[in-house]
């Protein structure tokens, strides 16, 4: 029998070809290149069926749209909802439009982010903070009145502060595919839309705690772990557990001795690999209850890894190192370079010059 | 006088009723295409005639109709938009309460051509008494069998249904209209997949303004090449203009694509001229979401050339110097007018009707009102005026939906032609706040 080789699709993304399977969107194609080239993603969440296209962050530039037909697209798209096609050559971090148009998009989001970063339990692992860091500008020309809400119990664990919400929708479609029976989502309109639970109904179910999870920004928040401690002290570890409802593998957060909070595992673009139930989330906060694996691995950049670890534990981003190898350039010998000085030194610009200096150094 | 396709009847008395517009040749048009014509006849006859969508976006009808796709054993749909809620647009209303048989109709033949047996008609909320109006016309259809089981014998089936709206703008995008008909959230979808290939209820489906579903009836009676010679170029058949603001006689008028703009604002078949006694200022020539011009870029463009009305020579000069047809919401505006405050009103319309589902729209359309506020009760300073620019062009195009683009264009179309008024606005807050104060410095027809 012939091998039958799958098709593939050739596509260039900031000039560095991939090769992926039919169906695959730009931003996983630009993923599977590496951290680098790929855009950032603010209501995208791969196991979750149907998010993406809200936030805008994704955009990029289709140079041109397949080898067949090599137009290209009039406007900019949203990397996580359109798909790959063959030989399409993507821009993404070196087109100067789609980096005006994010550093847009960022301004959107913060219009109404209250910014309280300092007293917010996502500080340090928190999306838009990266994504603002990266792409954003420094400050903001917004001077109108924020919009503000109070803050919101919904169910026995979760808070929510509707101020801090971006609108992913990440976490209506988390309620949606993995609990049973959602009763919150989003009311009203355009800029006062919010979310909120059904008249009088709060999240009640063995899985509302992976909302925490994917919840981007700080409006969904832990009640266990609220202003217990900052991520950048606590220090990650990899455990797992029998459990009857989940997988059971999970992140301890500790400080000191004390688990001060569980969460469910991330991937590196910050996605949970598998959702956990809340008796592992909220419940299990001894040592005695898991079987340890051993210390996460945490990327350099992240503030995480802040003074705590040694070098071998450190995933160490190599983009600092391609950057310098691509920009470094060999010194140009052909430079005319002149030895004799003599002819330089009776100008009158010299001679000027050298005045000036005197007199500055003998002062 | 010129051709009346649509308002031709709309004068009769009783033409709302089933036996008045029977006797004015009314559902001929569906008899000749049920028994004389296969369905695929009648969408070559609508490609020949060459009809614009005319709830907009412009697009060629029989092409859109003839991208539906077809796979076996799924449903089809047909889904009317008469969700109109344009500022300025109040062409369908009108349509929909004079003459109702004409929509039916043509949904009727709508739906035998593209294969339909199930077909919608999604009306604004606000409108309920049109909605009675149409219902008890399907009743009328229904009893006389031009609707239900087996239309006149053919064997073929349709059931009409009327779903009134929530009375939200967004739910007039074509996506945003099948998620609010399957009983969601009225927010748009990402495209692709387009409603041709996945639309209602993840079915092949097409979704048509009013008034080009009601123009196939006459295509049928009288043949596509007939209607392709109404009109200019690629603007053929005629369009109903909803004409509002400062002329002497607003209403619903049917032009011949075609006609000068001259014509259209001062005769007295159309508009009568501006106001007695005051000179044009600016229009907005196709619903509030199509750039504002001034008066003599209306009436010609760049290059001294006379403008008419059509979508090729609205839109000439691109953003830059011209306009669009739009939906035909035509609202023109005379010397009294201020234009800061009419931009603020139309960007608050916007801030109010986003859906709040992509960032740059959520946010971009109440920042700009925000700021326009602050301009128009006399707080505002010169650089909010070039911060509006860069708003508008950061949410436009940047969107899921056009809405970001309907907001962003009239904010910056009325920069562009109509900077020194906002500056004026900015440096006399004290004048600029009084009612009634407008600025009178712009060089007016």
């Amino acid at each position: 029998m012939e091998d039958i080789k799958p098709v593939m699709f050739k596509v260039t993304v900031d000039g560095v070809e991939v090769e992926v399977a039919p169906g695959t969107t730009i931003i996983q194609a630009a993923r599977k290149i590496g951290p680098e080239v790929a855009p950032p993603a603010m209501c995208y969440y791969e196991p979750l069926k149907g998010s993406g296209g809200k936030c805008r962050a994704c955009l990029v530039k289709v140079t041109a749209g397949s080898a067949k037909d090599p137009r290209p697209m009039p406007k900019l798209v949203a990397s996580c909802i359109t798909p790959v096609q063959d030989g399409m050559i993507v821009e993404n971090f070196t087109s100067p439009q789609v980096v005006e148009a994010r550093k847009g998009v960022v301004e959107f989001l913060l219009l109404n982010h209250p910014l309280d970063c300092p007293v917010c339990d996502q500080a340090g692992e928190c999306n838009l903070q990266d994504f603002a860091f990266e792409n954003g500008t420094n400050t903001t020309r917004y001077e109108e009145e924020r919009r503000t809400f109070e803050k919101e119990d919904i169910g026995p664990y979760v808070q929510l502060h509707m101020t801090r919400c971006v609108l992913c929708y990440r976490c209506v479609y988390t309620a949606d595919q993995i609990t049973d029976g959602r009763v919150h989502g989003v009311m009203g309109r355009g800029d006062h839309s919010e979310i909120s639970t059904y008249i009088g109904r709060a999240i009640d179910n063995d899985f509302s705690g992976n909302v925490i999870d994917v919840c981007p920004v700080g409006a969904l928040t832990d009640k266990t772990y609220r202003f217990k401690n900052r991520v950048w002290f606590s220090k990650p570890v990899d455990a797992h557990c029998d459990c009857d409802k989940c997988c059971g593998s999970v992140q301890l957060w500790y400080r000191g001795d004390e688990v001060i909070r569980v969460t469910a595992r991330k991937n590196e673009w910050g996605e949970v690999t598998a959702f956990i139930c809340n008796t592992c989330r909220f419940e299990k906060k001894k040592t005695s209850d898991w079987i340890i694996e051993g210390p996460t691995k945490v990327n350099r950049a992240s503030v995480i890894s802040a003074n705590k670890y040694g070098s071998n534990l450190i995933k160490k981003p190599d983009f600092a190192l391609k950057l310098a190898e691509s920009q470094f350039k060999n010194i140009d010998d052909t430079r005319p370079y002149v030895n004799d000085m003599s002819e330089i030194k009776q100008s009158e610009d010299y001679k000027a010059l050298k005045q000036i200096n005197e007199s500055f150094f003998k002062k | 006088m010129s051709i009346k396709i649509l308002t031709e009847h709309c004068n009769t008395p009783g033409i709302e009723t089933f036996e008045v517009y029977r006797q004015k040749g009314g559902y001929a048009a569906v008899e000749k295409a049920v028994k004389k014509m296969t369905p695929d006849e009648v969408i070559e006859e609508v490609k020949k005639s060459g009809v614009r969508g005319r709830g907009g976006a412009g697009f060629p009808m029989g092409m859109k109709w003839s991208f539906l796709a077809k796979p076996e054993g799924v449903p089809r749909y047909l889904v009317c938009n008469a969700d109109e809620s344009e500022p300025g647009t109040f062409k369908d209303h009108y349509l929909m309460k004079t003459i109702p048989h004409l929509l039916i109709e043509g949904m009727i033949i709508s739906s035998y051509a593209l294969g339909a047996n199930k077909s919608f008609i999604y009306v604004r909320g606000e409108l309920m008494y049109v909605i009675h109006i149409l219902e008890k016309a399907i009743e009328e259809a229904k009893a006389a069998g031009f609707l239900g089981k087996n239309i006149l014998g053919s064997g073929y089936d349709l059931e009409l249904i009327i779903q009134p709206g929530g009375g939200a703008y967004i739910c007039g995008e074509e996506t945003a209209l099948l998620e609010s008909l399957e009983g969601k959230r009225g927010n748009p979808r990402n495209k692709p997949p387009f409603p041709a290939v996945k639309g209602l209820y993840q079915s092949p489906t097409v979704v048509n303004n009013v008034e080009s579903i009601a123009t196939v009836s006459w295509i049928i009676n009288n043949g596509g090449d007939a209607y392709a010679a109404v009109g200019v170029g690629k603007s053929t058949g005629t369009k109903l203009i909803s004409a509002s603001g400062h002329i002497n006689k607003p209403g619903v008028y049917e032009i011949e694509l075609g006609l000068s703009c001259d014509e259209f604002l001062n005769s007295d078949e159309y508009c009568g001229g501006v106001r007695t006694g005051h000179r044009l200022k600016a229009v907005v020539a196709g619903g509030s979401s199509v750039p504002i011009v001034p008066g003599e870029l209306f009436l010609k463009n760049s290059n001294g050339e006379d403008r008419l009305m059509s979508y090729e020579s609205l839109s000439d000069g691109g953003f830059v110097s011209g306009t669009m047809l739009g939906s035909g919401g035509f609202i023109a505006f005379d010397e009294t007018a201020c234009i800061v405050r009419n931009t603020w009103n139309f960007s608050r319309f916007y801030e109010h009707e986003s859906c709040g589902q992509c960032s740059p729209c959520r946010e971009g359309t109440g920042w700009m009102q925000k700021v326009l506020n602050r301009i128009e009760h006399g707080k505002g300073s010169m650089s909010d005026i070039d911060l509006l620019v860069d708003v508008a062009k950061k949410i436009e195009g940047n969107t899921i939906c056009p809405l970001g683009d309907a907001a962003a264009w009239p904010v910056a179309s009325a920069i562009r032609h109509f900077r020194d008024e906002f500056e004026w606005h900015i440096q006399h807050p004290l004048e600029a706040t009084k009612a009634g104060a407008v600025y009178m410095g712009a060089v007016l027809v």
